[in-house]
């Protein structure tokens, strides 16, 4: 029973990650019909943020916090600006490789400019600290994580209800031509769901980067990728449906980590986009059916 | 007030709607009617800023709008009643018709949420209610409802009736009755088209593309063989489709 909590308080901490980056990707999917491959960069160019601070001042996480999320927000900003502007309006498949381009662009950048290998910096001090509640031992990470996960969520949550900017932003995720016709200006909301997405992936980049303490080219792509498996799981353009698809994928990672036998845990991953497989057989919208309406 | 010169719009290499020109007067409700694939509803979207045309103009009050994007063509004052109402299903109806009144400023909008309350009161008691779970009739006011929270001069409607019962028909063409009233200017796509021509001041008949006809509701309605020839059917009946 114990190991279970562990396990679980564990698993909402990995979720919570894939849960604010699938939240993003769902957003951006909703208003431009973009799975959005370059949102990995939101994790990778503040991974080098977080190393260059490193190497200036030392790893003083006050600073590297602010910094790696205001990172973020720019750089989906920018990318948003730079590459999928131009393509607005064009098909589905033209977006998904405008996607793909950016990420190899940001690579490539990174690896002339600085190096194809990971450069390391260091992690918050107490990283792997435990503390014990009612006899069951957590990491203080996980606390964190799931913490300022849900507060994220819950202040993004407020935003997309409470707010006329938010009510904007889900009309739009809805039917982006109709929203088009209530006025709603379609440059500034998909820019505010694009600084909104950078938001979120920041967030989850600060415990990603306080977990692995590396930048390398490739740093966003696996958070991207696990983001991208939790908004379809969850039901691909719904807001809910991401973060019940990244808490679902977290615990089913961890579940299934701990269950395999010993020389079956490196098969983790495979038994993971298994159960990926069973949940479309029986649900093939995902976990949330999301209503769209076609374009004019 | 609105003007529409030889306008032409194309999907890829088929041209839906073919050098259109109409003019709508400030005050006035004028019909366009004409069969399925005609191009009424490529025409409305034209017009309203969601299709691009390939040539001709497009005028509201003297000054061309050709072009212009649907949010900016709503802040000159013109609203799209969009066909089959495009509502936003997962929003509440206050939430529907918060976002319609984006433009206006805070103040602007409470004002307009209680007059459209008072108009469709009962927009008032499904409030919370996600629009997806309404019934055609509950849909197609909040639909107009939106359209008015931007206080347009001009609301283009496109088969404000489609999919109703009879008796809801009848509260349509009622409220465009009201909406005549109070000064709107209206361009009505409709399928019942009898219906429209005696509530509208003039109509066109758009076919395959092309106006074939206009002129006053009642001269339109009594021109011989005007239905058999464009819009398809025996004239003693109604007009599906049109």
């Amino acid at each position: 029973m114990t190991e279970f909590v562990q396990q679980f308080v564990d698993g909402l901490g990995r979720g919570g990650i894939y849960a604010l980056l699938a939240l993003g990707l769902a957003l951006i999917f909703g208003v431009m019909h973009l799975v959005n491959f370059a949102h990995g960069e939101t994790i990778t160019v503040p991974a080098y943020v977080a190393f260059g601070i490193s190497l200036a001042v030392g790893g003083n996480w006050w600073l590297i916090v602010p910094a790696v999320i205001v990172a973020a927000v720019l750089v989906s900003v920018a990318t948003e600006f730079v590459a999928f502007r131009w393509v607005r309006g064009s098909s589905d498949f033209t977006m998904l490789l405008t996607s793909f381009g950016v990420h190899f662009v940001v690579v490539a950048v990174f690896v002339m400019a600085v190096s194809p290998k990971a450069k390391n910096f260091e992690k918050p001090g107490w990283i792997f600290n435990t503390v014990r509640v009612g006899g069951v031992s957590f990491e203080i990470v996980d606390l964190v994580t799931i913490g300022v996960t849900l507060a994220t969520l819950v202040l993004t949550v407020s935003i997309l209800r409470k707010t006329l900017f938010g009510i904007a932003i889900r009309a739009a995720a809805e039917d982006f031509d109709a929203a088009r016709l209530m006025g709603v200006r379609s440059n500034r909301v998909i820019r505010s769901a694009f600084a909104l997405a950078g938001f979120l992936a920041g967030v989850a980049a600060v415990f990603w980067l306080m977990r692995t303490g590396e930048a390398e080219p490739g740093a966003g792509l696996v958070p991207l990728l696990k983001g991208v498996i939790a908004a379809i799981i969850g039901g691909l353009g719904s807001l809910t449906g991401a973060v019940l698809g990244g808490f679902a994928l977290g615990l089913a990672e961890v579940y299934l980590r701990a269950w395999l036998p010993g020389n079956l845990a490196g098969l983790t991953e495979g038994a993971v986009f298994l159960l990926i497989a069973l949940l479309f057989i029986v649900r093939p919208q995902g976990f949330v059916t999301v209503r769209r309406a076609e374009r004019v | 007030m609105l003007g529409v010169e030889r306008l032409t719009t194309r999907y890829g290499s088929i041209t839906a709607i073919r050098e259109v020109s109409l003019r709508v007067g400030a005050g006035e409700v004028v019909g366009l009617i004409g069969p399925n694939g005609a191009g009424k509803t490529t025409l409305l979207a034209t017009v309203a800023g969601l299709l691009d045309p390939a040539a001709g103009r497009v005028e509201l009050d003297g000054r061309e709008v050709t072009g212009a994007s649907p949010d900016r063509m709503l802040r000159r004052g013109v609203a799209l009643v969009p066909e089959r109402r495009r509502l936003f299903a997962d929003l509440t109806v206050q939430e529907n018709l918060l976002v319609a009144g984006i433009t206006a400023t805070g103040g602007e909008r409470r004002e307009r949420l209680g007059e459209v309350v008072e108009l469709f009161p009962v927009l008032g008691q499904k409030w919370g209610a996600q629009a997806g779970y309404l019934s055609g009739g509950e849909a197609q006011q909040l639909a107009i409802a939106r359209a008015l929270m931007s206080n347009p001069r001009l609301i283009l409607m496109d088969e404000p009736t489609l999919g109703l019962a009879p008796v809801l028909v009848d509260v349509v063409f009622e409220l465009i009755g009201r909406l005549r009233e109070q000064g709107r200017t209206l361009l009505v796509v409709e399928q019942n088209a009898r219906r429209l021509l005696r509530a509208a001041d003039r109509a066109y008949v758009l076919r395959t593309g092309s106006i074939v006809a206009e002129g006053a509701g009642d001269e339109l309605l009594a021109r011989p063989g005007l239905f058999e020839a464009y819009v398809g059917v025996g004239a003693g009946g109604e007009v599906p489709g049109a």
